[in-house]
């Protein structure tokens, strides 16, 4: 797994490449963390490199949006591929998140 | 033709793709197109994952041996443990959230098991002192995947 971090005016786009399974998801996690410690709370997550994502790796993404909401921010999703809107839609998370098919509209969703 | 196979991992996060590639082969020699093959994949790595968290709580406590076998109308996995005794049934239902004002009280622990059950078509557990865990699950091969 992969992650990248662009800073804009207002929001951190974060972008996630590979597999999010047990083993990486304590990884995104920490950049989660990172983005919050220097006061980020507004983020878009660019899911479109994503081919795996177990329930491990959803549980980083509602932990992600819990502290976000908490500082009156949010997490929005965008370019989920087809598996991956199958994994949100299994697991509901398609009603929780924000969920874009552009990542630009995410972003200045803000 | 192969029909079955079998692999031990040690019980560590970091193989479990190994154990879900190894199926993931099973299951691509059995018939079935890259979407089944995703969600039998997905099902493998929820129950490595649980297998590591709940049987031996912890990683590097003891092996995962999985195994698949393709039979006529059925590819089965097999998946065995020596940690722990795990009961399905005290795992609770994970909320399935309706709307964003189900945040809140969302909670997302017995997902993996949620995933194994709707992503194949059975799965059972049992437990024993002497063999451990096994969890099998059977996904059926339609008339389109059955060579």
């Amino acid at each position: 797994m992969d992650v990248n971090v662009e800073s804009f005016k207002r929001v951190e786009l974060m972008t996630v490449s590979g597999r999010v399974d047990g083993s990486t998801a304590p990884d995104l996690e920490a950049v989660f963390n990172g983005l919050f410690e220097s006061g980020n709370h507004q983020i878009v997550v660019d899911l479109q490199g994503v081919d795996f994502m177990a329930s491990a790796g959803l549980r980083a993404l509602v932990s992600a949006l819990r502290e976000c909401k908490g500082n009156g921010g949010d997490v929005r999703l965008c370019n989920p591929s087809d598996r991956m809107d199958e994994v949100l839609k299994l697991a509901g998370l398609d009603s929780v998140f924000e969920v874009f098919d552009d990542c630009t509209a995410a972003v200045g969703s803000f | 033709m192969i029909t079955e196979r079998a692999l031990t991992i040690p019980g560590r996060y970091d193989r479990v793709s190994d154990a879900c590639q190894f199926v993931s082969e099973g299951a691509q020699l059995a018939g079935f197109d890259t979407d089944e093959i995703f969600r039998i994949e997905l099902a493998c790595d929820e129950a490595c994952t649980n297998v590591i968290q709940h049987a031996y709580r912890g990683e590097n406590r003891g092996d995962i041996r999985v195994s698949w076998q393709i039979k006529e109308r059925e590819f089965v996995i097999v998946i065995r443990d020596k940690g722990q005794g795990f009961d399905p049934d005290s795992v609770p239902q994970p909320d399935i959230p309706e709307g964003p004002e189900d945040l809140e009280e969302l909670k997302i622990g017995g997902l993996g098991l949620h995933f194994m059950r709707t992503l194949m078509d059975q799965v059972h557990f049992s437990s024993d002192q002497v063999e451990g865990n096994k969890l099998v699950m059977i996904k059926y091969r339609s008339e389109s995947t059955v060579p």
